[in-house]
């Protein structure tokens, strides 16, 4: 078990990178805590199986420095950091059996027969493996062989962390509820640091114990499902998390807050002051769909137009349209709205979120 | 839909019956026919049974090269195929230096038999070829004309020179076509190079070494030029191989009736063999 540190490391898959936007990470640092449990949460493309193959050292970082417990290892190899590593596309060494497959990263460490016996039990009872023990891998189904990988990287006891990479993308959703449980348990009974890649926000919350939200190669946020739900950093985050994501709206300023329209929405002295500090015009304003209210007209409420119902079951959506733009508000069950019908929408002022150029403007300390 | 019979469809299957005839069935039916007769001469011919055949099996002196093509095909396989890996192992995974390589090793592949016979005699020559030149001066006594173990050597040396690098070609297709994941995943999992090699490379090259070993068998049971050209199967006949035997036997002696039995003979032992090769390695790990 390690503690990992990314210090201003950076990195760019061409030899003489011009701008930012060569960079798969952007300079950042990082601390990945002993024992933690994390997900590493973004969109395809935005640098996160990058920056899990910096930490394996399977990529060299063309900048900056990969610590565990405070020791440079940029130069040390996946073998010499001890680190496990499970991968999307699942890799099975066909000709060996399945038991073969899960023995071969303790033979590998060179452990006594009876110890690698009992650790692959062990592994393939929590995995469900064991009627598939003495079979080939080569004849196993995706899902089967997904977890076999996985069960590679889960054998080994003495690892610095294990990394996943999207590993139960091929396996069926109630078997992949019942591996996340059985992940964070072996992570509470073994207290191993683990960091797990993932793009569902659902994934990435019921595994970690805090996420990380990356974005075009930068870690946009870094905190627990709470706070990246209720006070999101970014509009990224707000938008990327949530379902459905995040209203944002462009606004200007004016006397006393911002408008957009004729709507005008004051701000707290505190966020004026700030606002005030910046010269950019690129403002805006979000708040999540579950925080909008629908009231009785009232001097701070806004008049809106339905534009769409969609009952999800549990829930509905209702999409109005204020003075141009398109609104997301999530009602419950009971609430009957129509199509085309007029709708009064209040925005508590605690949830209301500034954002300057992108980023979450709070009020000065 | 509804069959309409109609049995002038199987006129259809005419050219297929024709090309597979005049390609496979007539050559191999003369053979038999052959192989069963004594021609003495046109419309002079008498019917003989099997005693071409027993005839054959029995003569020593066939014996004898079937025995030398058997040591000679084990030797070749059991050089040309692990240094074909080792080759292929060794070789840079892309750019400019892989195609180098790759020309390089495709050279020997190009050049016609009896040429390369032709070169390996002057190469191996005591008095003005590099090779036989330098052993002899490095205090070896080295003469592939008289000595039959030189003569060995050599022509094996000629094989291993001219057919290791199609081993090593079809060895690293093989290997490119591993993907990069697996040598990922066996970093992660601590395997040592033995182990890379024994699970992760060997396994997947099954498939070309299939292919390596059943063409360097076939060719090498079957080879004629080379060795002809070099020591026209001498001294002695401590290079006869199988094919000499057989065309000095049905051309010089024009003894076709047990030319012909030995040419069946020695189909079917070519047959047998590539089948058993093909059976051992593609069964080596069926689930058991």
């Amino acid at each position: 078990m390690a503690e990992i540190t990314l210090k201003a490391m950076a990195h760019s898959y061409e030899k003489h990178p011009a701008g930012p936007e060569d960079y798969a990470i952007r300079q950042l640092d990082h601390v990945w805590e002993r024992g933690g449990a994390y997900a590493l949460l973004g969109p395809s493309g935005c640098g996160k199986s990058t920056m899990l193959n910096i930490i394996s050292g399977l990529l060299a970082p063309s900048e900056g420095q990969v610590l565990f417990d405070g020791k440079p290892v940029n130069h040390l190899s996946p073998r010499e950091r001890n680190i496990a590593q499970v991968f999307q596309f699942p890799v099975v060494y066909d000709s060996m059996t399945v038991f073969d497959n899960l023995a071969f990263p303790l033979r590998n460490s060179g452990l006594p027969k009876a110890k690698i016996r009992e650790r692959v039990n062990e592994v393939a009872d929590v995995l469900e493996l064991e009627p598939l023990l003495r079979r080939k891998a080569r004849n196993l189904t995706a899902d089967e062989k997904q977890k076999v990988s996985m069960g590679r990287g889960l054998v080994r006891e003495d690892v610095s962390a294990i990394l996943f990479d999207e590993p139960l993308t091929v396996i069926d959703p109630q078997l992949k509820w019942k591996l996340r449980r059985k992940l964070k348990q072996i992570h509470e009974q073994f207290d191993i640091t683990m960091v797990y890649v993932t793009h569902d926000q659902l994934e990435a919350s019921t595994f970690a114990d805090r996420i990380a939200v990356m974005y075009e190669g930068r870690i946009v946020q870094f905190g627990t499902p709470t706070e990246l739900f209720e006070n999101p950093n970014h509009t990224f985050v707000g938008f990327f998390i949530g379902s459905p994501g995040m209203n944002l709206m462009d606004v200007t300023r004016c006397e006393g807050g911002v408008q957009f329209g004729g709507s005008r929405f004051p701000l707290p002295e505190g966020l004026l002051k700030r606002l005030a500090e910046t010269g950019s015009d690129n403002l805006r304003l979000g708040i999540r769909p579950e925080f909008i209210e629908l009231t009785e007209p009232a001097p701070d409420s806004h008049p809106a137009t339905v534009e769409d119902v969609e009952d999800l079951g549990t829930y509905q959506i209702l999409t109005a349209q204020l003075e141009g733009q398109s609104l997301k508000v999530r009602l419950s069950e009971d609430t009957r709205v129509e199509r085309g019908q007029e709708v009064h929408l209040h925005f508590p002022a605690r949830w209301l979120k500034l954002y300057v150029d992108e980023y979450l403007v709070g009020e000065a300390p | 839909m509804r069959k309409i019979p109609d049995n002038r469809a199987w006129w259809l299957v005419l050219p297929v019956l024709l090309l597979v005839a005049f390609s496979a069935l007539v050559p191999l039916m003369t053979v038999v026919n052959y192989s069963v007769q004594d021609i003495f001469g046109p419309g002079n011919a008498y019917y003989v049974g099997t005693e071409w055949f027993r005839d054959v099996l029995r003569d020593e002196r066939l014996q004898a090269s079937l025995l030398r093509q058997f040591g000679f095909s084990a030797a070749v396989l059991a050089i040309e195929i692990p240094l074909g890996i080792g080759i292929a192992l060794m070789m840079p995974k892309g750019g400019i230096r892989a195609s180098l390589c790759l020309i390089l090793l495709a050279i020997p592949l190009l050049i016609p038999w009896n040429v390369v016979g032709t070169i390996w005699q002057i190469f191996a020559r005591g008095d003005i070829g590099l090779f036989g030149w330098g052993l002899n001066e490095l205090g070896l006594s080295y003469n592939y004309t008289g000595d039959p173990v030189d003569a060995w050597l050599t022509v094996l040396l000629m094989d291993v020179w001219h057919w290791t690098p199609l081993v090593a070609l079809l060895c690293y297709s093989g290997l490119r076509a591993i993907p990069e994941a697996f040598y990922q995943a066996a970093e992660i999992d601590r395997a040592s190079r033995w182990a890379v090699f024994r699970y992760i490379q060997l396994p997947r090259l099954k498939n070309v070494l299939v292919i390596a070993v059943l063409l360097r068998f076939m060719d090498s049971f079957m080879i004629y030029t080379e060795p002809f050209v070099l020591t026209g199967g001498g001294p002695g006949s401590s290079t006869t191989f199988l094919s000499q035997t057989l065309t000095t036997m049905a051309v010089g002696q024009f003894d076709l009736g047990r030319a012909a039995a030995f040419s069946l003979v020695y189909f079917l032992i070519v047959l047998l063999v590539s089948w058993l090769f093909f059976t051992a390695i593609t069964h080596m790990d069926k689930e058991r």
